[in-house]
């Protein structure tokens, strides 16, 4: 693994550049829907966007005080996403006559709290890595929740993965997200040498002891296993894909890709033949447009429905507010990306993905810099958890994939999924922070000392 | 009635421009980030750029002489050689050592000595009595130079062209 060296500078100031840009593509989202749906720019409008700045300014500065040389254009992408995303859910609240957009910004203004918090008093990712068992037994028995009767919020749109505290819904699966993935980092950052080597060789194959793989085996059953029974095929292939890439990057073996890919292949097969739902996902997408599968219950009309939105926005969009989207099911959480498509078209959902890409690979560099194997495995996992999640769901929206149902993150309205890739997000920032902070080269001035400890078999030393 | 439905058609498409100012104001700011250390330069600096900033002119380092052989100087092997070919040379008084030391001093698997770009380096391997380097002990890997002698036990060695 190379250690890539960065040039010290906080650039906090480009930080805050990049965010008024942001906050002006989110007022500018909203201020279309309402002008678009004749609506007046009554005070909610300021609110709205007061409230946004206020949260967005607030992070801000928290940064700037308490992680000086994080990554400066993480938080602007994300209140774009985030921006857009409330705009679109008010201008389907106002179709719809929900009230989605008001749950939308208070769960907004809970996740930035709940990221500020995080960047507030997580002094050192590291510190993570002591609770590397507690986190599996966090993620284990948050994906029991929504099966223990009493708290379960019992069968929605087919899956079990809700609970429910008083008068809100919460989706406990978006936090274990998290927690595996802190689970996965400490436990294969401290172990990865032993899976690697001790072991029985068979031909080619090193294979690992049984006793060094046993928690990793949990944890997987744990979230595999569990999401089976409640029938959320979309956060199992998130959980199993996490799981694999975490493995992949901490031993550098191109065999656990294709191992990860037989397994999926095989799980693939095997869920097919057993169990009725996934069958019929899977006949509803290779039958899309076959019109008995259309007319059917839990069958291809919201995702073809969606491909005709994306059909009718074009290269262009038909403009915020000029579509159809209330002909859609479930438009702002599943579908959102096809009311997106609609409305900004391919040029503007093209944006989102770039937005989206950008975000994905400043954590893939924050994981590259860091100098510690936890964090960059912590890294890599929590970003290509929200990456493996946006191919996922707009895989699913576009026909690619089976649609599943995950939210599209910071776009989708939903408070459990935004905390969690809040908290994502102020994580992410967190490593990056220690990955650009200049090295105290007053204890050694040899780069030697600097060694990535995640390559601990070949000792990297500076090139003359 | 006309100059709204104008406003919002030229709103509509400069929504989605400035989304795409928010993407690439993004990449320019990133752009600055890519640069992978402060050495790292993407070909020769230009004439012009020379005489702006006469910092990234740099001489060109001398011509090393590259390491050819290894060569005990002192202790029970003296005068021994051995070719240095580009692997790593294990060396200590355990039977598997590349350089086998008949040392009583010298642990069984005392320092190794491993090539690095043009140089060579010695790491001590946690030994007993410590390797020495010009007169002083080892605490991580340093670049070994023509002629500076490694002192192992009561072995010294030295690389030479």
């Amino acid at each position: 693994m190379s250690q890539l060296l960065t040039v010290a500078k906080p650039r906090r100031n480009t930080e805050l550049l990049l965010l008024i840009l942001a906050l002006g593509v989110s007022a500018m989202a909203n201020a279309l829907v309402n002008l678009n749906l004749g609506r007046t720019f009554d005070n909610d409008f300021f609110t709205q966007i007061a409230i946004l700045s206020g949260l967005s300014l607030a992070f801000h500065v928290v940064l700037r005080f308490k992680a000086k040389y994080a990554d400066p254009v993480i938080l602007p992408v994300v209140v774009a996403l985030n921006g857009i995303g409330l705009a679109v859910i008010h201008r389907l609240d106002i179709t719809s006559g929900d009230t989605a957009a008001t749950r939308q910004w208070m769960w907004t203004s809970l996740a930035v709290v709940a990221a500020i918090t995080v960047i507030w008093f997580l002094r050192d990712h590291r510190i993570l890595r002591r609770y590397t068992y507690i986190s599996l037994l966090v993620s284990v028995v948050l994906l029991i929740l929504p099966l223990v009767p009493g708290i379960s919020a019992g069968n929605v749109n087919g899956a079990t993965v809700w609970i429910s505290l008083g008068p809100f819904t919460f989706q406990p699966g978006e936090i274990a997200k998290i927690t595996l993935a802190i689970f996965f980092a400490g436990y294969l950052s401290s172990n990865r040498d032993l899976i690697l080597l001790a072991g029985k060789k068979i031909g080619p194959l090193q294979l690992p002891r049984m006793r060094d793989m046993a928690p990793m085996i949990v944890a997987w059953l744990a979230s595999v296993g569990v999401l089976v029974f409640q029938r959320d095929l979309g956060s199992s292939i998130l959980f199993f894909g996490l799981f694999m890439v975490m493995i992949y990057v901490a031993t550098s073996r191109v065999s656990w890709i294709f191992i990860g890919l037989a397994l999926i292949a095989v799980g693939g097969v095997a869920a097919y033949q057993i169990f009725p739902h996934v069958a019929r996902r899977i006949d509803v997408w290779v039958n899309a447009f076959d019109p008995a599968y259309i007319g059917a219950d839990y069958g291809s009309f919201q995702v073809v429905e969606g491909l005709f939105g994306l059909a009718n926005g074009g290269l262009m969009g038909t403009g915020l507010g000029q579509g159809s989207p209330d002909k859609l099911p479930v438009a702002n959480s599943d579908m959102i990306i096809a009311v997106i498509g609609e409305e900004l078209g391919l040029v503007g959902l093209f944006a989102i993905l770039c937005l989206y890409a950008l975000l994905i690979a400043r954590g893939f560099r924050a994981a590259l810099g860091t100098r510690d194997a936890f964090g960059k495995l912590l890294a890599v996992g929590l970003s290509f958890a929200v990456a493996l999640q946006c191919f996922i769901i707009i895989g699913g929206v576009t026909r690619l994939i089976p649609l599943t149902g995950l939210t599209t993150p910071f776009l989708s309205s939903g408070g459990s999924s935004l905390l969690a890739n809040w908290i994502i997000v102020a994580l992410i920032l967190k490593i990056s922070d220690a990955a650009r902070r200049p090295i105290d080269v007053s204890a050694s001035s040899s780069p030697i000392e600097q060694l990535s400890p995640i390559d601990a078999t070949q000792k990297e030393v500076p090139s003359p | 009635m006309n100059d709204l439905s104008l406003v919002v058609t030229i709103l509509r498409f400069g929504f989605l421009l400035l989304m795409w100012v928010m993407v690439f104001s993004v990449v320019a700011a990133m752009r600055r980030d890519l640069v992978i250390g402060r050495k790292a330069k993407v070909g020769a600096p230009t004439a012009r750029q020379a005489r702006k900033h006469p910092e990234l002119v740099e001489e060109a380092p001398p011509a090393k002489i590259a390491a050819r052989q290894l060569v005990v100087t002192e202790g029970p092997l003296t005068g021994t050689t051995l070719e240095l070919t580009g692997v790593p040379i294990l060396l200590g008084r355990a039977q598997e050592a590349t350089l086998v030391l008949e040392d009583d001093y010298a642990s069984g698997r005392h320092a190794r000595l491993f090539p690095q770009g043009t140089r060579w380096f010695i790491e001590d391997l946690g030994s007993t009595n410590g390797t020495f380097l010009g007169g002083t002990a080892l605490t991580r890997a340093l670049p070994v130079e023509l002629g500076v002698p490694v002192r192992i036990g009561k072995t010294v060695i030295e690389l030479r062209p």
